[in-house]
């Protein structure tokens, strides 16, 4: 592992009520790579996810004990400053969740709320994000009609943009193309492969080609448990655990 | 952003979110203190008269005065008018409930319409109810009776009874009907033999719901109830209720 | 199942049938007690709407049932501010605990609030209007009115509209959870995950998204203000002239129906204008009500953003 650890997760464990939902999850992901989450469903491939940007905060019931270290600081750290550590995170859903707003306005949202009052600088932000999300010809004449009148694949390109505004530097996908067609998932795939030269992504999902398609790093969950992590080669190809391998060969999912 | 601007602004938002925390905790503080100060007056003022005479007997010549007596004929007729209402109302929402669940096309106009006017009609005040059933009373040639009181509740309570009665029996899973079916049921068979074997016990929830809406209601009896110190020995006699005898007391000096 | 083999599945079949034609002739009629109850009102009224015209009525001031002059303008006043000031004291407030209850309080307090609520919806009007009488009215002629400098029995538009706001909340508070909880949570964590703050998103998206519901609740909370009876006609002075402030009596439309039951057959036409009344007190009821259903069915049913 030759590039610097982006994000590194220190004995996590995370508790739903009595249901141990992670167990001792050690592992350190690098900077400026694209990390893929595998695992059956249920093996705690989103929670792990969320834990990162501190989503789990608002459920309840939820305990977590562990360090997630974010370039050094512990986002768990009770003084840490939550808005700041979600800002540094783009987060893509299963389904896109466009606000309920116009094209325009869920893009300049994150700016806006982080005290951008500048109608040009936001003008000139919305294009530039668009135009990295590949959106910005298929929207430039609509910019101000809801939002919710695009079609899935394009909101979730539009989601994808609204996450790069407020300038994040790690992007998080929670099966991100989960929702999508063939043609839409290809897209947004082909964004990350791009994305990846500037940001560190971390992408969870259960088909196990996509893996392969996008991956530099495997990490390989069952049952709230870590069982393998490595460079992708390495643990799709040649898996070191009995358990990747029958997961890998369909034997168990 | 310039550093300090940011830490200004972050005061701002801060104080925002915290104004409103506060608004928020204190309107609910409020009600829940209202809902205390409601019932603490009602218990505090009223536990001390109460007696066992008040409820086990009928008002004598100047009860209301403070002299001998009680409001057993109140309570009575809260009871029998009540009931006879709660009856009548279940004579006709269980069926339409029924039809709407098990024999209607789910999705058809006449189900969605029927719903929306249960729901509409929920909506209606009760004085209107009250004003209905006088008319009904004026093309009738009824007096105002405990008959035309029952009547009258029935209307109003209706709407209460089979959109709770609907609520239940749309939680029927449909695999239990078509387990009926299969068995070579017929829909009147599976409708009044297994489905209302199903969710009796939420019937009777809606029905004590409707029953309780009713028996609380004093607006729509007005017109339609009369008023008497004397228990009803006939459908066709006036009937005194509870919240019209708080009513009348309350309001008007002495009847 | 088996003894069910009947010989004479004709005669299964027909009661199946003939069910339906009986349970689908009851479905059409109850579903017409609407109209039953609109046209028997309206029927009833006509005398009165031969003698002045229907603008006349609404307009007109001046009371004298037994000189036959029927102006409604001091009830549709005293309606109209008695239900106003209610709204005025009961929005903010349901608006800010419901959002309390949904957003920020945890599970375990929603749930030990709930109950409250539904007692609160299910205290019977006299009740409220007792309450009123006892703590309200000596509240605002010893207190509230000396603090403004007037003189006031505590029989008011204000008395009957605080009364008002306590039944409403219940209702709104109800309805407005139940908007607030159909906001998916992944539009939330969408918001949070752009770094915005816990109230910056609920001001800024979860209001958004959840305002034509909100509206609706609020809505419905207005007709039942709006048609609410006993309570506010014991706290509320009831006289037939245009309030002038919070502090003066009104005469709602309700309270003018309920009141009047005695005389009205002893004086022509009187039964007839009291019936115009309720007749409406049912339009403008009907009118917010079948609204606010819309709005409520529209957002509980369609996945469309509001934008």
């Amino acid at each position: 592992m030759e590039s610097k650890a982006h994000i590194s997760i220190q004995n996590l464990n995370i508790y739903y009520g009595k249901d141990h939902a992670l167990k001792d999850i050690n592992v350190e992901i690098p900077k400026k790579k694209i990390t893929v989450i595998i695992g059956p469903s249920g093996c705690g491939k989103s929670t792990l996810l969320k834990s990162f940007n501190r989503l789990l905060d608002s459920v309840d019931n939820v305990k977590i004990t562990g360090k997630v270290l974010v370039d050094g600081e512990d986002i768990y750290d009770p003084k840490a400053e939550v808005t700041h550590i979600r800002k540094k995170m783009g987060l893509l859903s299963q389904k896109p969740y466009p606000l309920p707003m116009s094209i325009y306005d869920n893009i300049a949202y994150g700016p806006r709320i982080h005290e951008e009052r500048n109608k040009k600088k936001i003008d000139k932000i919305v294009e530039h994000f668009l135009r990295t999300a590949s959106l910005w010809d298929e929207v430039k004449d609509k910019l101000h009609s809801p939002a919710s009148q695009l079609s899935v694949g394009q909101q979730q390109r539009l989601c994808l943009a609204r996450g790069l505004a407020v300038g994040p530097e790690i992007i998080l996908g929670d099966e991100p193309t989960s929702a999508l067609d063939p043609r839409s998932s290809q897209n947004i795939e082909a964004r990350f492969q791009e994305l990846k030269q500037q940001y560190t992504i971390v992408v969870v999902t259960h088909i196990l080609r996509q893996a392969k398609r996008l991956a530099d790093y495997v990490l390989f969950l069952y049952g709230g448990r870590l069982i393998e992590y490595g460079p992708a080669h390495e643990v799709l190809e040649n898996p070191k655990e009995a358990m990747t391998k029958e997961y890998i060969q369909g034997v168990i999912s | 952003m310039v550093q300090g601007g940011v830490i200004i602004t972050m005061h701002k938002h801060a104080i925002e979110e915290n104004v409103f925390r506060v608004l928020m905790i204190a309107s609910t503080l409020l009600i829940l203190s209202v809902l205390l100060l409601i019932l603490g007056t009602i218990v505090i003022k009223g536990l001390p008269y109460l007696s066992w005479s008040m409820i086990t007997q009928a008002p004598k010549s100047g009860y209301y005065l403070g002299k001998d007596g009680g409001i057993l004929n109140s309570i009575l007729g809260s009871l029998y008018l009540t009931g006879g209402a709660t009856i009548m109302a279940l004579m006709v929402s269980l069926p339409v409930t029924l039809y709407l669940n098990v024999y209607a096309k789910k999705k058809s106009r006449l189900v969605y319409m029927t719903r929306f006017a249960f729901d509409v009609m929920w909506g209606i005040p009760s004085i209107v109810y009250g004003a209905f059933g006088f008319t009904l009373m004026l093309f009738f040639g009824l007096k105002a009776s405990l008959l035309a009181g029952m009547i009258t509740v029935a209307f109003l309570i209706l709407p209460v009874m089979t959109r709770s009665m609907d609520e239940v029996i749309r939680m029927v899973p449909p695999p239990l009907l078509e387990a009926s079916y299969a068995l070579g049921a017929t829909r009147f068979e599976t409708a009044f033999k297994v489905v209302v074997r199903q969710v009796m016990p939420g019937i009777s929830t809606a029905v004590l719901i409707a029953f309780g809406r009713g028996i609380g209601d004093a607006a729509s009896l007005i017109f339609t109830a009369g008023f008497t110190d004397s228990i009803p020995t006939s459908l066709l006699q006036p009937v005194a209720t509870l919240p019209l005898t708080i009513f009348f007391q309350l309001t008007f000096d002495h009847p | 199942m088996i003894k069910n083999r009947t010989p004479f599945p004709g005669r299964r079949l027909f009661a199946d049938r003939f069910s339906e034609k009986i349970l689908h002739g009851v479905v059409i009629v109850s579903g017409l007690i609407l109209i039953l109850i609109t046209f028997a009102l309206y029927y009833r009224s006509r005398p009165v709407l031969a003698l002045q015209s229907f603008p006349s009525l609404l307009l007109s001031q001046g009371w004298h049932p037994s000189r036959g002059e029927f102006g409604f303008l001091p009830f549709i006043a005293g309606t109209l501010w008695v239900t106003g000031v209610a709204m005025v004291i009961a929005m903010p407030i349901c608006l800010l605990t419901s959002i309390y209850l949904v957003e920020y309080s945890s599970k375990t307090l929603r749930e030990w609030i709930n109950p409250f609520i539904d007692i609160l919806a299910g205290i019977p009007s006299v009740v409220y209007g007792i309450w009123g009488l006892l703590i309200i009215v000596p509240f605002i002629k010893g207190y509230l009115a000396p603090l403004f400098g007037i003189s006031s029995s505590g029989y008011c538009v204000l008395a009957g509209g605080m009364v008002l706001a306590v039944m409403v909340v219940p209702v709104v508070i109800h309805i407005s959870m139940e908007v607030l909880k159909t906001v998916p949570n992944e539009l939330r964590d969408a918001s949070m995950s752009l770094g915005a703050t816990k109230w910056q998103t609920v001001k800024h998206v979860v209001m958004r998204r959840a305002m034509p519901g909100i509206v609706a609740a609020m809505v419905l909370g207005l007709s039942r203000a709006f048609g609410e009876t006993i309570a506010v006609l014991m706290v509320v002075g009831n006289l037939a002239r245009v309030p002038k402030s919070v502090f003066d009596p009104g005469y709602p439309l309700p309270a003018l129906i309920a009141n009047n039951y005695g005389e009205m057959l002893s004086i022509p036409l009187y039964d007839s204008a009291l019936l115009f009344a309720a007749l409406l007190l049912l339009l403008v009821v009907l009118y917010f009500n079948i609204v606010s259903r819309m709005i409520l069915s529209g957002t509980r049913w369609s996945h469309y953003y509001y934008a």
